[in-house]
């Protein structure tokens, strides 16, 4: 039997500019070129006759893997691997700059749900516009619609225009119309990640339902380790633009969460290409616990270092490290920075470690931002975005209370003190 | 479900190059969420405007009555010897679908980025359900010159029914084709936008809405290169019998509009590319 997704040799390559997401005004460009029209004109023919090249940077390099028939496939790394790219090549929306790919059958995407939803229009208008953006035809939505309603249990209030929904509401008429699509292969970005927990695991039962009964192709991307482990067999991790590995969940899995210098829990930075300018550099950042032990992954109830070592180069300047922490989904959870002032402006390296006590975040995947800066003069010298990331996991201990096997929602889930009186 | 590979639809993603024939057959395919983005636009505007659907009547009528005040009472405007009402009107109708359509399909990607970034489908669906939504604007409109051309007892030349489509079309193709390349300019140059109501409003005035083009005298061959004035002339000249309808004026719209056009579409397929990158 042949592969249902073809993908050979697939690369995607960004303008560097593009990437960052800036735009550029037509009045810069203008003024630009009024100021100095023969430097402009000379940066131009420079780029024009292949002397000086334009910044470019490959977001995928040489990406092929074969998906068979029914195979659900996940798709995993770090911010950055190149993973929503992937999958935006897929979909179509954006052209891969080489490679090839070739898949056979009806594909629909669910990158986001509730794409195109309008707040002025009705749960009703807004089911057969959603439909209809995501490729289905007015008749099938017409005899789907029933089910469509009745599994998102808003029956009552399908005739109310959305902006007076709740999210919860609004999240559920939304994955119910994305779940009735009929597709032979769907690709799907990290949309459980919404809802409440009693609705994320009927989704999950009716994403199972769909693989299991009707032999449906689905490639899943998701930083949620509990949803690829229940959903996929297969996974491929991506690092940095290029496959990693591909093969059985657990051991893909496993990969990821262990890996310790290659992304994830350590970053160290080499000589020469450590972040920083002339007043101060980063060397590296990594997680590890009060015996300096790195930590590939913590758990719930775990304190958890972030030590950082960076060096001063110049006289006169204090920088101070401060981090950042952040969701997966890109929520700022909080910032702390130390209260250090003296002897640390001496030049040379230094090391300090934040310590994030156990019992504070939820199981879930973090992100950490490091920035290091002095306040006198108030200047950011180094900004990582996303320095490192791991993987919170549930503890044992509390698990086996936890039986309804679910994560529990919330960015963080601090243990609180009770009382009764 | 085991269904025989062979039987299967195909898609090839690979590196995009220019456009070939089969983008207009992918658009065919896409048709019905080209009548779902026109619904949408339409049924979201006359929601949010407490007046609804009267808005489209409403709108030209006050400017109709505004300028009949001011350039043809009060200014003593020429119109070629009919009741400058009607006159204006003729000329409003027209220029009105076009700077909508143009102001419109220009801002179209910039508005439906977050559905460009997330899903593919092609992406000139949008540009042109953003023309289709003021084309039922035109019709709606329309009613009002029906009711004007009674009052004033005007019948329009049998030939002029013939006319209208192709007037129609003229004016499409100069609104999408002009809207395609400021769109594509819109989603790399953001500032650009801004400049384009006061463009559009430099435009009305060289467009012989409010006035006749015989007003230019023999400097009224500049007014021709401005497709719009072609449009506008022969209006009047087949609903109103201005004037003689002058098919070579006509003709040149034509393939001013054409050029125009297809330098517009060529240049969004161009730039199409990377519009989910930067949105």
């Amino acid at each position: 039997m042949k592969p249902i997704i073809q993908v050979k040799n697939v690369g995607k390559k960004y303008d560097i500019k593009h990437y960052q997401g800036k735009y550029v005004a037509l009045r810069d460009v203008i003024m630009t070129i009024l100021q100095s029209p023969f430097k402009f004109m000379y940066k131009k023919a420079k780029v024009i006759t292949g002397r000086e090249t334009k910044e470019e940077f490959w977001a995928l390099k040489d990406i092929s893997f074969d998906v068979m028939a029914g195979e659900v496939i996940g798709i995993i790394g770090r911010n950055g691997a190149g993973k929503s790219t992937l999958l935006k090549i897929l979909t179509g929306i954006t052209p891969p700059s080489s490679g090839e790919i070739r898949m056979y059958g009806h594909v629909a995407s669910l990158l986001e749900v509730g794409t195109g939803f309008h707040p002025e229009l009705t749960g009703r208008e807004n089911m057969f516009l959603n439909g209809a953006i995501l490729g289905m035809k007015k008749k099938d939505i017409s005899e789907k619609f029933d089910q469509i309603v009745e599994f998102a249990g808003i029956e009552k209030f399908i005739d109310t225009p959305v902006k007076y929904y709740s999210s919860g509401m609004y999240v559920r008429l939304a994955f119910s119309v994305a779940a009735h699509m009929e597709p032979d292969i769907l690709l799907v970005d990290e949309v459980l990640a919404v809802g409440d927990a009693e609705f994320q695991k009927k989704c999950l039962g009716k994403m199972e339902e769909v693989t299991r009964k009707q032999g449906r192709t689905i490639l899943f991307v998701s930083h949620n380790m509990a949803a690829i482990q229940s959903l996929c067999k297969k996974c491929i991790l991506l690092e940095r633009g290029e496959i990693k590995l591909i093969g059985d969940t657990a051991t893909v899995v496993n990969q990821y969460l262990d890996s310790g210098t290659s992304g994830g829990t350590e970053t160290v930075w080499k000589e020469g290409e450590r972040p920083g300018n002339d007043v101060t550099k980063l060397i590296s950042v990594r997680l590890c616990d009060r015996k300096g032990k790195l930590l590939p992954y913590a758990y719930s109830n775990q304190e958890i270092g972030v030590e950082i070592v960076y060096e001063v180069l110049q006289n006169g300047y204090s920088p101070l490290p401060n981090i950042h922490l952040f969701t997966n989904k890109g929520e700022h959870t909080f910032i702390s920075h130390s209260d250090f002032t003296d002897d640390l402006d001496r030049i040379g390296r230094h090391k300090m470690t934040a310590w994030i006590p156990g019992n504070l975040l939820n199981n879930s995947t973090y992100i950490i931002e490091v920035v290091l800066s002095t306040m006198i003069p108030l200047q950011i010298h180094v900004d990582i975005r996303d320095a490192i990331i791991f993987q919170v996991l549930e503890d044992i201990e509390s698990s086996k209370k936890n039986d309804f096997n679910q994560r529990i929602p919330g960015i963080i889930r601090p243990r609180l003190e009770w009382t009764v009186e | 479900m085991e269904k025989n590979q062979t039987q299967l639809p195909i898609t090839i993603i690979r590196p995009k190059k220019t456009f070939s024939l089969n983008d207009f057959r992918e658009i065919w395919n896409y048709r019905e969420l080209l009548y779902f983005f026109t619904w949408r636009d339409l049924k979201v505007r006359y929601k949010q405007t407490f007046i609804g659907a009267a808005w489209a009547i409403l709108q030209p009528f006050i400017t109709m009555v505004v300028f009949t005040v001011f350039f043809g009472k009060l200014a003593q405007m020429p119109s070629d010897g009919v009741p400058y009402p009607i006159f204006v009107y003729v000329g409003l109708l027209f220029w009105q679908f076009f700077s909508s359509a143009l102001s419109e399909t220009s801002n179209t990607l910039i508005a439906n980025q977050s559905i460009i970034t997330k899903v593919y489908f092609p992406r000139l669906i949008l540009p042109l359900s953003a023309v289709l939504t003021k084309f039922v604007d035109f019709l709606i409109a329309s009613f009002i010159l029906i009711g004007l051309m009674f009052y004033y007892g005007y019948t329009p030349h049998l030939l002029g029914f013939l006319l209208i489509p192709i007037l129609l079309i003229i004016t499409f193709m100069a609104s999408v084709g002009s809207g395609l390349c400021l769109a594509s300019i819109n989603v790399k140059y953001r500032d650009v936008r801004y400049a384009l109501p006061f463009f559009i409003q430099i435009l009305l005035f060289i467009t012989p809405v409010i006035y006749p083009a015989s007003i230019a005298g023999k400097y009224s061959w500049v007014l021709a290169l401005n497709p719009m004035t072609g449009v506008i002339q022969s209006a009047r000249a087949t609903l109103l019998g201005t004037t003689p309808i002058n098919c070579l004026l006509l003709f040149i719209s034509f393939l001013v509009c054409l050029d125009i056009l297809s330098i517009g579409i060529f240049y969004f397929k161009k730039v199409e590319r990377y519009f989910a990158d930067i949105l």
